[in-house]
């Protein structure tokens, strides 16, 4: 299936931290990236977030089709901001500095074509973040991952659950599609919106049906195999924290309180250039 | 002699939902280092026999125990699930449900990360599990990536692991072709003669089970142990047959010629079988019985010619793939996993679109023809029912095709029942799908393709991991649907019974290619294309071989024929009686 | 039933997740308004909550949500994974209610009780939480995020309303006890 990213095995540094690590990372990557607005410190995160895809290794291709659909919806989310809210930027920085008018209210100004560049900027700092840890993590790390930052052990291996089935499921329903179509129920886009929504129940009916009889077996196959006695759990393929993950655990720590009391050390999140 | 590791006393089971118990005075010890199979049709009690041993009765399934089960001294019930997993490692039949991590290792080590092993501990048992059973290599393969003998494998790693006293393995070769089938047998002794273990088998194919010995047969029997002999002793009984387990086919064979057999010549395998005594008797029932006479039409519904197909450059996935299909004819498309079949039947189906080569629909190129389209002409049906049941009504289900082609309600309703009749579920039209059985709702598929009046089906493993009966009830159903309606039907399948008993032909792929379409006699006594396509040989070639019988596939499809004659005819003997008694 | 997390749970939050992720590609197109499509996976979502309960079906949510975002489009939009929590939490909030499991759902008032939650759910969810959350993190337009909270939750109610009450009360057709079945001639 089209537009999936998935772990790709190499040895770069990013890929022999530990899954832990980089989750911790991800996780106060976005922290930080939701928080701030300050146009100095989203612009660091993007050298740094660039950086890190260097290091990573991960190939252009393994991103491009992603990427793409990314700029499709960056540039609707653009223009659907100015046609609602032209002045939106006037409102947050306190100043209007009129360049141009395209017609009637629409005039484009200084203020609202920095602020669109900022709300840019946070999109795109989230973007390498999710996209490195996806490319440098092994899946089966993640539910380990996940038990260590402190979610319980038995939801963190839901997880792995759904990365263990996710291909089958989508195995099955083209399975299923096929067959149904070839009974002559089509997924089209011919048909009104009820029918077509009709058509689509009856294709997703044996698989939900199918899914309910497999989640008997599989925790049945569990119990039988030990899951959930012990108040803890260990695992396999958990990957031991080295110095290096020290190292980096502290500087994306560091960066990150860093990043905030610049952005809010004057009470404001936003960085203003205007006045 | 030790003390048993297993002892049943008195032991019965009624599940809470239940009238009647399914376990019914169960008496029965197995000592250490034994190997034991378990046989018996669905329904027998065998399965519930076995989930007394895991404790998934009464633990996870509730009801009614009455009398004793001890299980290395302990009370299963009292030590729970987790605590008989320490001591019962348990083998399910869905190897792929069993299969629960990302990668083999992990799955390996599921019981030990549940026991909170160290990880450097779990490192180093993995790894000595994984090389006795070799699967040092596949470690890091996910379970998409393997063969049903490989993911059964590393259900096997998974209980090993941890040191358990007792292997069950539930219907191990439910899921695999022969050939691989025969490795897991080959594998489990092995595991017998080098480990410290006892070894309990449920099975229903009992030839194959025996490939390597057991020690002693149970045989069950609507809740109750039947017999409980050796193997040489229960197989010149007819207990099997009268409990609906399937003899050896050499074993029917033989008995089919009047012999009468005797445990002292070894009758548990075809290989060390002492056959002089049995002989000149079967010879002499081959030269009486007729010659087997096909009679083939020449009306050719589906030709492929010349068909190719790829994903990349790298790997052809069918290459120039040539057959003909004629009307009424049902025949067994076979090779192993990953030969093409699926592929195949996708193309025909139009799912897929081939690199080069045609396929004619009477005489027609269909090429252009879309995936609806073709499904006027050829009905598709899935392995598993579930997955192609969307309606929760059975006549709507079956109606439903018809509705999308805006056929008129009135003539919707004419032709399901008459689709019903012929499927004989006609009587239950408003009961909700769940209400069937197995065999019920297989029909029901059928039929919810046959309503379209196609010439052609496809049946994806239409027997996998029935038992003898409901293999019965399913091709039964089909050849007489193939009598009544000359459809032309084309079944995906490893089993080799079911191309014996039921197909006229038998198309072979392997890679890609299609090295040879003949009779099945003729491919189940040929040992190359046998090899080739993961089946094995039947073990009536052996017995002809070794009577000096000069034409073995003759010798094969007389039997065959000679069989289905008179169980048929007693079939019909049967609902004679009870149409007279009802 | 509703509240304990055990293995069954486990399993159901996992392979949940999985159909939900994997149908994430799978879109309805809505002909009134560009660009805009019916996502069928809300009704999976749905189905998991009220056959489960809550914690199930605020953990597809959040799992799926993310998960589904992450591969497929590469970045996690936390503002709207949240949301969807909140809808399958609340669904599942009445999961004893509808008896899915024990044949119950092909009642008049449970699918009107189903659909009620729903609604009021996705109302909370899309036209509350989402746009509050987009205006919180990424400082967008007021009017902005409400008019794309309104679409979200229009074409929510709509899937569910139809695809999700389907699939619920045909499951539910299916798994109850049927007693007093009859051959009829």
């Amino acid at each position: 299936m089209a537009k999936v990213l998935s772990y790709e095995k190499q040895d770069t540094f990013i890929h022999e931290l530990s899954g832990l690590t980089k989750l911790i990372v991800f996780l106060l990557w976005c922290f930080t990236s939701a928080l701030t607005y300050d146009t100095r410190v989203l612009a660091a995160m993007l050298v740094i977030g660039a950086v890190i895809y260097y290091i990573s290794g991960t190939k252009w291709e393994q991103v491009s089709k992603v990427f793409y659909a990314i700029m499709f919806f960056m540039i609707i989310n653009m223009l659907g901001i100015f046609i609602l809210a032209p002045f939106e930027g006037c409102k947050i920085y306190g100043t209007r500095t009129d360049l141009f008018t395209i017609f009637g209210n629409y005039i484009v100004t200084k203020e609202q074509l920095f602020y669109e560049l900022n709300v840019t900027m946070k999109y795109f700092t989230v973007i390498p973040g999710a996209f490195i840890f996806l490319t440098t993590t092994d899946p089966s790390e993640l539910a380990a991952s996940l038990n260590g930052i402190g979610v319980p052990y038995t939801l963190a291996y839901s997880v792995e659950i759904a990365l263990r089935y996710i291909p089958d499921v989508q195995d099955d329903f083209h399975k299923i599609k096929n067959a149904q179509e070839a009974r002559g129920i089509e997924m089209s886009k011919k048909g009104n919106l009820i029918s077509r929504i009709t058509n689509t129940a009856v294709i997703i009916f044996p698989l939900l049906f199918s899914s309910m009889e497999r989640i008997d077996i599989v925790s049945n196959a569990m119990e039988l195999r030990g899951f959930g006695k012990k108040k803890k759990r260990s695992w396999y393929s958990r990957k031991k924290l080295t110095v290096r993950d020290y190292v980096v655990l502290f500087s994306a720590v560091i960066l990150s309180a860093a990043a905030l009391i610049l952005t809010y050390h004057d009470g404001n999140r936003f960085y203003n250039p205007f006045v | 002699m030790s003390e048993p590791i297993i002892e049943f006393e008195h032991f019965s089971f009624k599940y809470k939902a239940q009238q009647f118990p399914t376990l019914n005075d169960i008496n029965l010890k197995i000592y250490p280092g034994e190997k034991i199979l378990i046989v018996g049709q669905s329904g027998s009690g065998k399965s519930t026999l076995a989930n007394c041993l895991n404790a998934l009765i009464p633990c996870s399934y509730s009801g009614e125990v009455n009398g004793t089960l001890r299980v290395c001294g302990k009370n299963p019930g009292k030590l729970g699930v987790f605590g008989m997993s320490q001591i019962v490692g348990t083998v399910l039949q869905d190897t792929d449900g069993q299969f629960i991590a990302l990668t083999v290792a992990e799955d390996i080590a599921f019981a030990l990360e549940n026991d909170n092993v160290p990880q450097d501990e779990m490192v180093q048992r993995v790894a000595k599990i994984s090389e006795k059973l070799e699967l040092t290599d596949l470690l890091d393969y996910a379970p998409g990536a393997m063969s049903g003998g490989q993911k059964q494998k590393v259900s096997i790693g998974g209980v090993m692991v941890s040191d358990v006293k007792i292997l069950l393995f539930d219907e191990p070769l439910a899921n695999l072709d022969p050939a691989t089938g025969k490795s897991a047998i080959k594998l489990i002794d092995d595991i017998s003669k080098n480990d410290d273990v006892t070894i309990v088998i449920i099975e229903h194919r009992l030839e194959d089970a025996l490939y390597r010995d057991v020690d002693r047969i149970i045989l069950m029997g609507n809740g109750t142990i039947v017999a409980d002999m050796r193997p040489d002793d229960l197989l010149c009984s007819n207990l099997l047959s009268d409990n609906g387990i399937r003899e050896p086919l050499y074993i029917s064979a033989i008995k089919a010629s009047g012999a009468k057999i005797q445990p002292s010549s070894n009758p548990r395998n075809i290989e060390i079988m002492d056959l002089e005594p049995y002989k000149e008797d079967i010879k002499k029932w081959f030269y009486s019985v007729k010659p087997s006479v096909k009679q083939y039409s020449e009306d050719v519904i589906l030709e492929v010619k010349n068909l190719c197909f790829r994903y990349d450059k790298k790997r052809d996935i069918l290459n120039n793939v040539s057959f003909k299909l004629r009307r009424g004819e049902m025949v067994a498309l076979v090779g192993k996993n990953g030969a093409g079949k699926t592929t195949l039947s996708s193309l025909i189906c139009g799912f897929l679109k081939p690199v080069s080569g045609d396929i004619y629909f009477r005489g027609q190129d269909i090429s252009g023809l879309s995936i609806k389209e073709r499904g006027d002409r050829i009905g598709i049906v899935m392995q598993s029912p579930n997955q192609m049941i969307s309606k929760p009504m059975i006549s709507e289900e079956v109606g439903l095709g018809l509705k999308v082609r805006e056929v008129p309600d009135d003539e919707i309703e004419k032709r399901v029942n008459e689709t019903l009749k012929i499927c004989g579920l006609y009587q239950q039209r408003n009961w909700p799908v769940s209400a069937l059985s197995f065999g019920q709702k297989k029909r029901l598929t059928i039929a919810s393709i046959l309503v379209m009046n196609p010439e052609l089906i496809i049946l994806d493993e239409p027997t996998a991991g029935q038992d003898f009966a409901h293999y019965t009830e399913i091709m039964e159903f089909l050849k007489e649907l193939r009598d009544k309606t000359n459809i032309t039907i084309l079944m995906i399948t490893h089993d080799m019974h079911l191309m014996l008993e039921y197909t006229d032909r038998t198309l072979v792929l392997t890679n890609g290619n299609l090295i040879k379409d003949a009779p099945p006699f003729d491919i189940l006594t040929d040992e190359n294309t046998c090899e080739a396509a993961y089946l094995k040989k039947t073990s009536l070639y052996d017995l002809a071989v070794r009577c000096g019988i000069e034409n073995p596939p003759e010798f094969a499809a007389r039997f065959i024929d000679d069989e289905n004659r008179h169980r048929r005819a007693s079939d019909r003997n049967k609902s004679e009686q009870g149409g007279k008694n009802g | 039933m509703n509240k304990k997390f055990g293995i069954k749970e486990v399993v159901a939050v996992g392979i949940g997740t999985a159909i939900f992720v994997a149908l994430t590609a799978v879109q309805i197109p809505l002909f009134l308004i560009p660009n805009t499509y019916l996502q069928p996976r809300m009704a999976i979502l749905a189905f998991f909550a009220a056959a489960f309960g809550p914690i199930v079906g605020g953990v597809i949510g959040v799992l799926g949500h993310a998960l589904g975002d992450a591969i497929f489009y590469g970045s996690v939009w936390w503002s709207w994974v949240i949301p969807e929590a909140v809808v399958g939490a609340a669904i599942g909030f009445f999961a004893k209610q509808y008896a899915v499991k024990e044949g119950n759902f092909i009642s008049t008032t449970n699918v009107l009780i189903f659909n009620g939650v729903q609604t009021a759910a996705n109302a909370i969810a899309w036209i509350g939480i989402a746009p509050a959350l987009d205006i919180l993190i990424y400082a967008e337009p007021t009017n902005k995020v409400f008019i794309q909270g309104a679409f979200a939750f229009i074409g929510n109610i709509i899937i569910i309303a139809i695809l999700g009450t389907i699939l619920i009360s045909a499951y539910s057709k299916i798994s109850g006890k049927s007693s007093g079945l009859k051959l009829e001639d």
